[in-house]
């Protein structure tokens, strides 16, 4: 760890932390850091303890560290006092309490004293002293409310944090200028400036300091979520169509508050089974649409997602994970649907999956899924997590910087319909056995209202025109036909920028092999093994449908042994790759975590280690060797 | 143009000639001699010639079932989808492309059973579809199992001491839900019915016209559904279709009648003023002035990007 700053803001759910650590970061962003969050989402909207933790370094900052190393502890107001009927313990304390375990040996503690008290917390002092914290006590509340208003006290722990990092007071002020107007700018400056002031009448016995950096480029600070609605908006997506349910709702409200502004569509409907069938519907018109929901309102769309399948509707659907099964825990991640999305629905599946790593190709992903979706006319599903989806980063704004790309796809203007193939009776062959690009396997559409175009979508197997039909020749030759435009989607995915990622030493003999969000922490970890002399490697996968075989098995066989790292707790993706590859038993080992929290890096440090014999698993992990399954 | 030019609903129009919604591909044969489906389709036929539509103005999303077969005998495009689901299909095709005549068609299973909370919110919404429930009080396709508008006490295979629910009642689902336009015809009465599709066709919102199909096979044959009576036509029944209360109550004597035997049919409810989900999203700002479906054939198009978005991400 070089000289980072891993600053976790703790506090009632409700309280305002997630606004003010999001604008803390903003700050870091703008005076030349490099940030990234990480946030702790209890299940209640208001009431219960809660974190965010904002990692800040002079270097990219890629995931979640190990730990944190300073604690500003503010009081929930939302916890239930003695007085009341059902009090456990010292729920008061919890924002203090509850993050000590984590706190890196030097760190720093700055507590609310006006609303936490230390006594109540079992060896505090003891604690204190044996990890070398240093300890800040402040009225933070009592300066807020003296000073401008009690819910200031957020703004007085920025103040004294600042203080204390020895980090100016003018980026956060100009970020709040940018944000609020007259008096309530001048009140919470003032806080600021006051805080600071009380917080350096401390001697400061720390070592910590807020790093200095510089960007050269324009930087945001955007989520996985941002990235796909900002994906999807430029891929010309003007229909989403969605139920709540978290995570997904992230994605679900950007768009619904975007697309109306934009010439689009948004419909909240009455569940997620009319979710996707409204996208196919739109699309089915001649509109990019989009639906998509987490694990359970997900399995309520497995029959429409078929019936894209075999109309050959383009559609793409967002699953964003949680863990499962059933319920699960609602606001932790997993990702335990892998399996889910690449099989549910009836027969065999014709869909594309991509798991998108970080922020960037969320965005760069969620394009090509709508590329993909409506030059072949199948489902495409971009699966992510509540991890990617809540974590703010750092991203070069250029990254978004692009043209727009509305294309339809493969559909016929009227024009070209005039031309088309077209059965004796009159009727368009949309399905054509042979269409003129049948190697991709693709048969160009009409959209409904175009002269010379009429045909029928049916959810039956069917001949060219989409007549239904039973006939043997004609159901193999149309399977066959769906089925192609697979390996014509891998040839295209392929011949392009890969969505695999390879990370670490060239000629590795020990790789760690990951998919989807797990990427910035693997890459943390592989460094880190690195620059202690171990020959690693990793490699993660964003194709998850059609699978990267080629990729993937060269990159096994380059190396020795492989960890194969996962958030669920059946191995879903080794097994994925052992089915895809029908080898490598021997060489996979798994890495799993499903407590509901994100990789640290050392877990995965320690997991490697494991494949040394060591003893790989961490208080949150399981390690599962090669061959034993 | 890549599209027909957007109809206006309420011009005048030359009838068509309805031979041109017969498929000139011979479509697998489905229906029993003799079913009421048959009716349907003439009816539909009929109506959008005399309306005076051409198949691709037209987009026919039936759902599954005997009656989920009507977009193979028809011609247009259409949209043979899923068990209980022609509902939000329909709805967004509509909203994406408003030129577009969109009529669902499914079942009394589909559409009352399986697909029934998707029936009370497309209601509710408004929207400007024509939906054709084929009402044989029976799973026909599935082979004669009890429906949710099987009486109380139809015995079935899968009911072997017979259906101890009290039926469905459709036209007083369809007006507490939202329902502009409600009525009800039957096969065995072609004039009626192909007048009501035409009213339900013009009408600006969402027009359930729950359709009386007798099903010989497996439950009640035609003669079953004769003497049927136009409530319109006759003098024993007045009742205002534009008044909710009126409407209500007759409804429910209506539901109660056909299960002692008596068909009653006709207009319930009509609502002309409320204005259609498209219409109240419009006055918002929040449905395009043009087909949202159109935009992607415009070479001219601006398309808005998400670079611009950024300055709350600085
Ligand atoms: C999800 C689902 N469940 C069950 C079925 C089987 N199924 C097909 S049609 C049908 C019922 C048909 O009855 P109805 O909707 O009244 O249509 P009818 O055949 O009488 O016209 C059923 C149960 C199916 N296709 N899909
Ligand atoms: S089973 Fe009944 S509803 Fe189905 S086609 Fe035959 S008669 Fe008609
Ligand atoms: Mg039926």
């Amino acid at each position: 760890m070089t000289g980072e700053i891993a600053w976790r803001i703790a506090g009632g759910s409700g309280d305002g932390i997630d606004s003010t650590s999001q604008n803390f970061a903003k700050a870091l962003m703008r005076s030349g850091l490099h940030v990234f969050t990480h946030r702790h989402y209890p299940s209640r909207i208001r009431g219960g303890h809660t974190y965010v933790e904002v990692r800040a370094d002079d270097e990219p900052v890629r995931a979640r560290g190990d730990g944190f190393n300073f604690l500003l502890a503010l009081g929930d107001s939302f916890a239930r006092n003695p007085k009341e009927d059902a009090y456990y313990g010292n729920e008061q304390a919890k924002p203090l309490a509850e993050n000590l375990d984590d706190l890196r040996e030097g760190g720093v503690i700055v507590y609310d004293e006006g609303l936490l008290d230390p006594s109540v917390i079992d060896d505090f002092d003891e604690r204190v002293a044996a990890n070398d914290w240093h300890v800040y006590p402040m009225d933070l509340r009592g300066l807020a409310r003296e000073e401008g208003r009690e819910v200031m006290r957020n703004t007085a722990g920025v103040g004294a944090t600042c203080a204390l990092l020895d980090y100016p007071l003018d980026p956060i002020k100009e970020l709040m200028g940018d944000r609020m107007g007259g008096d309530v700018y001048e009140a919470n400056s003032h806080i600021l400036d006051v805080a600071r002031g009380r917080a350096n009448d401390f001697d400061h016995t720390h070592d910590l300091r807020m790093p200095t950096g510089e960007h050269e480029t324009d930087q945001v600070l955007v989520s996985g979520s941002n990235g796909i609605a900002y994906g999807a908006i430029d891929a010309g997506c003007r229909f989403v169509s969605g139920y709540p349910m978290t995570p997904w709702t992230e994605v679900f409200t950007l768009l619904s508050q975007h697309l109306p502004e934009m010439g689009g569509i948004a419909e909240q409907v009455e569940d997620e089974i009319a979710a996707a069938a409204l996208a196919l519907g739109a699309s089915h018109a001649g509109v990019k649409a989009l639906s998509g929901s987490s694990g359970g309102g997900f399995a309520l769309m497995s029959e429409p997602l078929g019936l894209a399948e075999m109309t050959e509707t383009p559609v793409v659907l967002v699953e964003a994970t949680r863990a499962g099964p059933s319920t699960g825990m609602p606001t932790k991640t997993e990702q335990g649907d892998l399996e889910h999305v690449l099989y549910t629905s009836q027969g065999d599946s014709c869909r594309v999956v991509l798991a998108p790593g970080n922020q960037a190709e969320a965005y760069e992903q969620t394009r090509l899924a709508f590329e993909i979706a409506y030059d072949f006319h199948l489902p495409v599903v971009v699966v992510y997590d509540q991890k990617l989806s809540g974590e703010l980063r750092n991203v070069d704004a250029a990254v978004f910087d692009r043209e727009p790309s509305p294309d339809l796809g493969a559909a016929l203007t009227e024009e070209e319909l005039s031309e088309a193939a077209h059965h004796a009776a009159g009727t368009f062959e949309r399905y054509q056995h042979d269409a003129a690009s049948a190697a991709e396997g693709v048969s160009p559409r009409s959209i409904p209202g175009q002269a010379g175009g009429r045909f029928l979508a049916s959810g039956n197997e069917h001949h060219p025109t989409g007549h239904i039909s039973e006939d043997a020749d004609n159901r193999v030759t149309q399977m066959d036909r769906r089925l192609r435009k697979l390996d014509a989607i891998r040839e295209r995915l392929d011949d392009g920028d890969t969505n695999q990622v390879r990370h670490g030493a060239a000629d590795a003999t020990v790789g760690v092999l990951t998919y989807g969000s797990n990427q910035g922490t693997v890459h943390e970890a592989v460094d880190r093994l690195v620059a202690d002399g171990h020959d690693v490697a990793s490699l993660s996968v964003s194709d998850l449908m059609p699978f990267p075989a080629t990729e993937v098995r060269e990159f096994l066989d380059s190396v020795e042994r492989c960890l194969v790292v996962e958030m669920n707790a059946s191995g879903q993706f080794r097994g994925l790759v052992q089915r895809e590859l029908g080898a490598y038993g021997d060489v996979l080992h798994s890495l799993l975590k499903y407590n509901g929290e994100p990789f640290e890096p050392h877990e995965i440090v320690e997991g490697v280690g494991g494949l040394d014999g060591g003893d790989p698993a961490t208080a949150g992990t399981r390690y599962v060797p090669a061959g034993s399954d | 143009m890549s599209f027909t030019p957007l109809r206006d609903d309420d011009a005048e129009r030359e009838p068509t000639d309805k031979s041109a919604f017969t498929p000139g591909i011979e479509p697998q044969a489905t229906w029993c001699p003799g079913c009421g489906d048959f009716g349907v389709l003439k009816a539909l036929k009929g109506a959008m010639g005399d309306l005076g539509y051409t198949p691709e103005e037209v987009l026919l999303v039936t759902g599954i079932g005997c009656s989920g077969k009507l977009s193979s005998y028809f011609e247009s495009y259409g949209y043979h989808s899923l068990h209980g689901r022609a509902l939000p299909i329909a709805r967004a095709a509509k909203l994406a492309n408003p030129g577009l005549e969109v009529v669902a068609a499914g079942g009394d299973g589909d559409g009352y059973g399986i697909g029934g909370n998707h029936f009370i919110h497309t209601a509710r919404e408004n929207h400007d579809l024509t939906y054709i429930v084929f009402n044989n009080e029976i799973f026909g396709l599935t082979k004669g199992q009890t429906s949710p508008t099987s009486p109380k006490g139809h015995k079935s295979k899968t009911q072997p001491h017979g259906s101890a629910k009290d039926p469905v009642r459709p036209l007083s689902l369809a007006l507490v839900g939202g329902a502009s336009y409600v009525a009800r015809t039957a096969a065995v009465n072609p004039n009626q019915a192909q007048e009501i599709l035409k009213e339900a066709i013009q009408h600006d919102g969402f027009a359930h016209v729950d359709f009386l199909t007798q099903c010989p096979t497996w439950n009640k044959d035609a003669k079953q559904y004769v003497p049927y009576v136009d409530v319109q036509q006759s003098e024993d029944y007045d009742f205002d279709i534009t008044d909710r209360r009126e409407a209500s109550a007759m409804m429910h004597d209506v539901e109660d009648a056909l299960h002692d035997g008596e068909v009653l049919t006709g207009r319930f409810y009509h609502a002309p003023d409320r204005p259609s989900y498209g219409a109240e999203k419009r006055a918002q700002g929040d449905l395009p002035e043009d087909p949202l479906a159109e935009r992607y054939f415009d070479d001219d198009a601006d398309w808005e990007r998400s670079y611009d978005l950024l300055d709350a991400h600085r």
